[in-house]
């Protein structure tokens, strides 16, 4: 039950991971699958300026090619970023608010395994007919032409991964405004909780309305709806407006985390609080509150008229602000510090100039009659990989270095992560750069092949090189991985050695308790309060020693996950006519629901961690600390 | 927390719902899952409202011919008045009096049902007239917004009638306190989405 | 030794300059070369619109060099701890006014072109005998080519879009299936072409495409519409008033039967006794539209086969035999489906070609 029970077998092991409930692991979880759509999408990516290299390339076919570029998006976006960067926020922020768990740990199982089932049921459409074909935002008049079941796979793998993103908003913002430890109010949060916070909150917001949208597009599909039917008196355009008031918070559900970890990376490594700290918390809360309302941003093509674009237009505009104010307060963050050029340093700082270019850029789409011109060209494309790829990627990659010592106790290698960011870096800005000028030269995004006669091909060329560059990186930073892996150098509390906030003063990897007592919060950046005070503890408590209440693992989330996978076939089946369908969607719907009544009908009061067990459990940790101390000197070197 | 600490009206907390951090955090993440479903249902509220009377050329229906109001109205005062009832039940739960507040729950189904049979009634009667889900993107959003607030009224009554019987023989305790709540506070988000369908779907609907 | 860095800089400039030079692309289809009112005003807001972004660049770009050369650990020293600074309510309310003022700058030319572009009051107006002032193009959206009707003309043609420089064009937009968006770059943005609602807008030509190299410009369909949507492409002939005029009245004739023989062999084979190919292509332009196929009229006259190919008789015979082939997912048949299951032989592809070819109005 308890996770330090030492050298478990495989097959116990994976027992563990299936029925845990503890944030860290789920991390984990979230971190490996992450991870390896993240791949997945990578290698998509590839396949795409492999066939746009040269002026009409045979390497992918037409509809492969809408296949491909389909999934590359859907991929990256929802079953790539986003876990990814819920790896993180499991991982940190109940460390961060000096929590023990999140405040649902068995709704965050499930929201991972919802995750992983919707996952796993999207890709699983090349092995069964082919991949959705409509591009990831599916607009409805094409997504209801598109023949096989393609968009059937889009719609119903991304309702049920998004039921689990939805349940691990709510997770998040309950913990936060409930589970804070004494002492940590909200305007002494780490950045990073701040941005899980507002991000949880879009989340809660902006997903409902996609998932209408989606069963709109299942029901005009498999049901015979007429939503989207233009004959029946049905409207696509209303998918555009659902597809894009969760679209556009989604940016920002992306961009708010990455700007979370960036915020705790520049004060760590340059030894210095955060400048501005309000100004930031505002500034991200401002960018959470605008997300809303430039939606159509998205659409000043669709042919809303006149006043919606100019209103939009300006709307748009102002978030530039906010986001203004964050990058200059980090600028003077560095300012005036000590600056140590570590691995998540050094991507960091790459971010800031990389996204000052996507936000420009940005700015210059929100110019309603310039983005006639710029919408749907490969200025967009560029654009748009500038935020998400310089933003958030960077930030994912950073936050993999940062945070691997605290989620595997173990750093990874800095002289192969420098490595690996050289190639990225490169090859990001050598691939994208230049396709602002493509779109500017009039080439449309989504195109499968492109004439020779048009003036495209050199830089169609340089941009399909710089890919090459960033895969590399990528194999780098498996390398990295393996190898960290392999070697096992277990590692201190602070191994950055600057660490401020709560959860570097603690074992990496924490218990599974997290804090034996709950610490007493006396300010912001707690931890470093206490060392600049030369507290050798690093925290002061706000409870003496006692029992800690834990919940119980369960199996019954990954059982419920399970259910609705198997219902999406029978529902997507069903409508072929085939006989065995209906018993398929009935099943998996009993499945799911008979689990949600057994979790609902059996007491499940969870367990005591007693006193005793606590002190030799502490004194475990102390023994290994020593071992860490004898063996050498400090975390970094 | 312990299931078997005995309670009387004198010890019971004025809050049981909020009185240990388990009741706390579901509390404040019902009211967060409150927030997303009044949001699902504003989405359905606008397509319902962009997609009203678009049909095929030539379409037969229409809202101001479709909708009869008596037998709304009905439903709507049933509705209205179970919602009335959990609020004795709560009433009672607050007082730690286990059995008014069964009575009282009981009582609220049991219209939950009526209202339940009478959309049922409602919907077969459209759909023998003809106005199937599939006739027009009228019928679909129409199905679709009230089908749905169909499916909410199905799951609280199921929510009710499964803590109900689970908890039958063992009264309240602070485990089960909160669910109780919880479910209350879902029967009255149920009623507030009926106000509006009533008012934006058949009101407004009828008279134009 | 110091040749070394200082030749290797005019490389990297050289280099760059090129780029740049390079940067603009072809006329026939670069924004960046506009040729028309619209193109030129968007332009415009491109430019201004960089140079107030380059000025955010450069500070940003200032401060952040700075940063980061003074502060390095190496420089400051290992154990120094910097000063724990709160914060600057001065410089906050500096970096937020400034980037408004900024945004204001590019607020009002935004608005002023948002509502100036899409003007189309004039659309309808006519003069004293009831005729249309301005010239109006319907244009529909079909599963990878485009059609074009002048309703007060009477006349309609595909593929190839014929417009009189000088002077506003309206545009009546709508998709007969799934969603399309059209864009002639060097002349103007796009907008969507959807299958619930017209869209109008418009857009001027100032130049007349005979000047450039490919004798037109190239439009584009910008909303991904199926597999072949990177292949709907159309081109824009560009024609003084005179010429265009001349154009619309050899339109609006009937057309000459072919007197070739080879070419009248292939009229048989595109009627109703033959392949009936009429059935879907009509190859007058004043006819009703069948929908099915792109109206031929022109078909001799035109730059490209099926919007982007070369147009010679070897392509179009290839064409005709295969379409799946070279636009994968459109709807016109191959022949052999039209045939009993055989394939055409080269006599009638040949027929069918020279037929075709000789589908003309311009001389």
């Amino acid at each position: 039950m308890s996770s330090n029970s030492q050298k478990k077998g495989f097959g116990a092991t994976i027992w563990d991971y299936m029925t845990t409930v503890d944030h860290k692991k789920i991390a984990i979880l979230y971190l490996i699958s992450g991870g390896f759509f993240f791949l997945v999408g990578g290698v998509e990516a590839m396949m795409i300026r492999i066939q746009l290299m040269k002026a009409g390339n045979d390497f992918l076919s037409a509809g492969t090619y809408n296949e491909v570029l389909t999934m590359h998006g859907t991929t990256m976006i929802f079953l790539a970023a986003m876990p990814i960067l819920l790896a993180f926020m499991n991982a940190v922020s109940p460390l961060q608010i000096g929590a023990r768990d999140v405040a649902f740990p068995f709704l965050n199982s499930l929201g991972f395994w919802l995750f992983f089932f919707g996952g796993i049921f999207l890709n699983l459409s090349w092995f069964l007919g082919g991949a959705p074909d409509a591009g990831w935002t599916n607009y409805a008049s094409l997504a209801l032409a598109s023949e096989g079941h393609g968009i059937d796979f889009y719609s119903l793998g991304l309702t049920i991964s998004g039921f689990g993103t939805l349940i691990a908003g709510i997770n998040f913002l309950v913990t936060i405004i409930n589970m804070r430890a004494p002492g940590m109010t909200y305007m002494r949060m780490p950045l990073f909780t701040w941005t899980t916070f507002v991000a949880s909150a879009l989340i809660l917001l902006a997903f409902p309305p996609l998932t209408v949208g989606i069963f709109f597009m299942v029901f005009d599909r498999l049901f015979g709806a007429n939503f989207f039917d233009v004959t029946m008196g049905g409207n696509t355009i209303i998918w555009e407006h659902f597809f894009w008031i969760f679209g556009h918070p989604e940016v920002y559900i992306l961009i708010l985390p990455a700007f979370g970890i960036f915020s705790e990376i520049f004060a760590i490594f340059s030894r210095k609080r955060l400048f501005g700290y309000t100004a930031l918390v505002f500034a991200t809360i401002l960018i959470g509150f605008y997300g809303f309302m430039v939606w159509a941003h998205h659409m000043f093509t669709v042919g809303l008229g006149p006043t919606a674009n100019a209103v939009f237009a300006l709307a748009t505009m102002i978030i530039a602000v906010p986001t203004g104010i964050k990058i200059f307060n980090w600028l003077l963050t560095i300012w005036g510090g000590n600056i140590s050029f570590t691995v998540p340093m050094i991507y960091a700082v790459a971010f800031i100039p990389s996204f000052v270019a996507g936000g420009v850029t940005g700015v210059m789409q929100a110019i309603a009659p310039l983005d006639y011109q710029l919408h749907d060209s490969y200025f967009i494309v560029a654009h748009f990989h500038y935020v998400i790829v310089g933003g958030v990627v960077l930030a994912i990659l950073a936050g993999t270095h940062l945070y691997w010592p605290k989620m595997f106790g173990t750093m990874l290698s800095e002289k192969l992560g420098k490595w690996t960011f050289w190639f990225f870096f490169i090859g990001f800005h050598l691939t994208f750069f230049i396709q602002h000028f493509l779109g500017l030269m009039g080439m449309p995004r989504r195109v499968y092949t492109f004439g020779a006669d048009q003036g495209w091909d050199l830089f169609n060329a340089i941009s399909s090189a710089g890919a090459l560059l960033m895969a590399i990186g990528v194999i780098i930073l498996l390398v990295n991985v393996v190898m960290t892996v392999a070697k096992n150098e277990r590692v201190g509390n602070d191994p950055w050695g600057d660490g401020r906030t709560l959860e570097w003063a603690i074992p990496s990897p924490p218990p599974f308790y997290n804090f034996a007592q709950t610490p007493l919060v006396r300010g912001l950046d707690p931890y470093w309060i206490e060392k600049m005070e030369g507290n050798k503890e690093g925290m002061v408590y706000a409870e003496p020693l006692g029992d800690i209440h834990m919940p119980n693992g369960s199996i019954i989330p990954f059982v419920i996950s399970l259910g609705m996978f198997t219902a999406a076939f029978g529902a997507m089946y069903h409508m072929d006519g085939h006989a065995w369908a209906l018993p398929v969607l009935i099943g998996g719907l009993a499945i799911t629901f008979g689990s949600m009544l057994v979790r609902s009908l059996k007491d499940d009061l969870g367990f005591h961690v007693t006193k005793e067990e606590l002190i030799a459990d502490n004194e475990r940790i102390q023994r290994e600390a020593r071992a860490l101390e004898g063996g050498k000197k400090g975390g970094l070197k | 927390m312990d299931l078997n600490k005995r309670y009387t009206p004198q010890t019971w907390p004025d809050h049981p719902e909020t009185a240990t951090l388990e009741g706390k955090n579901k509390f404040v993440g019902f009211w967060l899952l409150l927030a997303a479903e009044t949001v699902t249902f504003a989405s359905l509220f606008a397509t319902y409202l962009a997609l009203k009377d678009k049909g095929p050329s030539g379409m037969e229906f229409s809202a101001s011919g479709l909708f009869e109001l008596p037998l709304v109205f009905a439903m709507t005062m049933i509705l209205l008045t179970s919602s009335l009832t959990s609020v004795y039940a709560m009433y009672h739960m607050k007082n730690h009096n286990f059995k008014a507040m069964q009575a009282w729950l009981g009582i609220t189904v049991l219209l939950g049902l009526a209202f339940l049979g009478l959309e049922i009634y409602e919907f077969n009667h459209y759909v023998h007239l003809g106005f199937g889900y599939t006739n027009s993107a009228f019928s679909s959003a129409f199905y679709t917004l009230v089908g749905t607030h169909g499916a909410h009224v199905v799951f609280g009554l199921s929510w009710f009638i499964a803590l109900m019987l689970r908890n039958a023989k063992r009264g309240l305790n602070m485990y089960n306190a909160p669910k109780f709540y919880l479910a209350a506070l879902y029967w009255h988000f149920i009623d507030v989405v009926w106000v509006f369908i009533f008012t934006v779907v058949y009101l407004m609907g009828v008279i134009g | 030794m110091m040749k070394g860095p200082k030749k290797w800089r005019l490389f990297a400039l050289m280099t760059t300059l090129l780029v740049f030079l390079s940067g603009c692309g072809r006329e026939e289809i670069s924004t960046l070369i506009p040729a028309g009112k619209v193109a030129q005003d968007q332009f415009n807001l491109l430019i201004l619109s960089s140079i107030v972004m380059l000025f955010v660049i450069v500070v940003v770009t200032i401060i952040y060099v700075l940063a980061i050369v003074k502060f390095r650990r190496s420089k400051v020293g290992e154990d120094m701890i910097p000063e724990q600074v709160e914060g600057s309510a001065r410089l906050e309310f500096i970096w937020t006014a400034i980037p408004i003022v900024l945004l204001l700058i590019l607020a009002v030319p935004t608005v002023y072109a948002t509502f100036d572009l899409a003007d189309v009051t004039a659309m309808d107006a006519q003069d004293e005998e009831g005729v249309a002032e301005n010239l109006t193009v319907n244009v529909t959206g079909k599963l990878y080519w485009w059609e074009f009707e002048y309703p007060e003309q009477e006349i309609r043609t595909a593929q190839e879009l014929v417009v009189p420089t000088g002077e506003r064009v309206y545009f009546n937009l709508i998709a007969a299936d799934v969603k399309h968006s059209f864009w002639i770059p060097s002349v103007g943005g796009k907008l969507d072409v959807n299958p619930e609602n017209v869209n109008t807008f418009y857009l001027e030509f100032d130049k007349e495409s005979s000047e450039l190299e490919e004798g037109v410009y190239f439009g584009k369909c910008a909303e991904l519409c199926g597999p072949s949507h990177a292949l709907m492409d159309f081109k824009v002939k560009t024609l003084n008033r005179e010429d265009f005029d001349a154009w619309v009245a050899a339109m609006q004739e009937e057309q000459e039967a072919p007197t070739e023989t080879l070419a009248q062999e292939g009229e048989a084979l595109f009627g109703q006794d033959g392949l009936s190919c009429i059935a879907c292509h009509a190859v007058n332009s004043a006819g009703a539209a069948t929908g099915q196929g792109p109206n031929l009229t022109t078909f001799g006259d035109r730059t490209t086969i099926a919007g982007f190919m070369e147009h010679d008789e070897e392509t179009l015979k290839n064409w005709i035999a295969d379409p799946q082939q070279y636009k994968p997912g459109n709807l016109m048949p191959n022949a052999a489906s039209l045939n009993n299951g055989e394939e055409l032989s080269d006599q009638e592809l040949n027929a069918l070609a020279a037929y075709l070819m000789s589908l003309k109005v311009e001389e």
